[in-house]
């Protein structure tokens, strides 16, 4: 026992300093869409409730406005598929991380958004901590801070004033460094280039509501197109 | 709309959510081989997502209005640079993020 909780206590440690950023993140833009609910006119049990069982930010600011719109269920669902549709990259991507992590994987996939996977992805997990647990405290950790916000946000509303312009691109940073940390990881920068390089072309061409998808199945032809090459050069066994 | 009806949708987009997310280990459980086509994407796609996500992140900066984006290139420059030098992952976004916030609150 003593053994057990020395070693949850050392993968939380380890897992903190990873989630800081996204506390900044979630904090900040948890509380937006927790006042954007409020004055919506809902009450804070909406955001606080929302926050915990969808757990995915874009779709939950889209579900404010179909809760205003007409009752249509079935829009709500393949709306949800369309907006969330990246989740399946992250799956495929997971597959081998989340093996063997028992119950904890449940909540691991269930917890999976944005930011929960680019660090469970990339982090360099040290060998003497139960990688299961550390990426079990990341995701935990992310949904807090998320679930934090947008309740505060529904009960506080539009109590509160910003000052603090500007803190969102807290999110495009960590991003960026995800990214830079995949890239001096790799031998062969083509999958790198060719997401930022497509992803850009789709956003032009589709505009920013609508560009999600299409960048997705360009991304998925083109990488599948270049299996033969890119497994050639050895760089991906 | 009533409150089952609110129930009712949120719970769709919940369900949504989670189909996208469970997918993939549903199509391949770990106790089955996974086919080399998706073992070969789970190996190249993060890269190409990370990409996209930075993409996603800045889809509302707009280049040919307001500031240009001219305070997130410098920010992302800054983040890239720290980040090469140092290599620590909360110093490079903390700077990143304390700059673009005096740009857009100072300068922009």
């Amino acid at each position: 026992m003593q053994s057990k909780s020395k070693m949850l206590k050392k993968a939380f440690v380890t897992a903190f300093p990873y989630t800081i950023p996204i506390f900044a993140g979630f904090w900040f833009l948890g509380l937006t869409y927790g006042i954007y609910m409020n004055v919506s006119g809902f009450s804070f049990w909406y955001p606080m409730l929302m926050s915990v069982t969808i757990f995915a930010g874009s779709i939950e600011f889209v579900t404010v406005n179909m809760l205003l719109g007409a009752f249509d269920p079935l829009q709500a669902f393949t709306m949800t598929l369309m907006i969330n549709a990246r989740h399946l990259f992250y799956g495929i991507s997971m597959l081998d991380k989340y093996r063997g992590t028992g119950w904890k994987k449940f909540y691991l996939i269930f917890g999976m958004c944005d930011e929960s996977f680019s660090i469970n992805y990339t982090a360099d997990i040290p060998e003497d901590v139960d990688r299961g647990w550390f990426m079990f405290f990341v995701t935990l950790l992310n949904h807090f801070y998320w679930f934090f916000g947008a309740t505060l946000g529904g009960i506080f509303g539009s109590l509160i004033h910003f000052s603090t312009e500007g803190l969102e691109f807290v999110m495009t940073a960590m991003f960026v460094v995800i990214f830079l940390e995949q890239w001096l990881k790799e031998r062969n920068h083509t999958s790198s280039l060719l997401g930022l390089g497509i992803s850009l072309l789709c956003l032009a061409v589709f505009g920013a509501d609508d560009f999600i998808i299409p960048a997705m199945l360009a991304i998925l032809a083109v990488l599948t197109l270049m299996r033969r090459p890119l497994q050639r050069g050895g760089e991906i066994q | 709309m009533t409150l089952t009806q609110q129930i009712i949708t949120v719970a769709m987009v919940v369900l949504g959510t989670a189909v996208t997310r469970f997918l993939p280990f549903l199509v391949f459980p770990a106790g089955k081989p996974t086919p080399k086509y998706i073992q070969y994407l789970g190996k190249v796609l993060p890269s190409a997502v990370f990409g996209l996500l930075v993409i996603y992140s800045l889809k509302d900066v707009s280049v040919l209005a307001g500031s240009h984006g001219v305070p997130e290139m410098l920010s992302i420059l800054l983040v890239i640079v720290l980040h090469v030098w140092k290599r620590q992952m909360l110093l490079s976004i903390a700077g990143g993020t304390v700059c673009y916030m005096l740009l857009v609150q100072t300068v922009f």
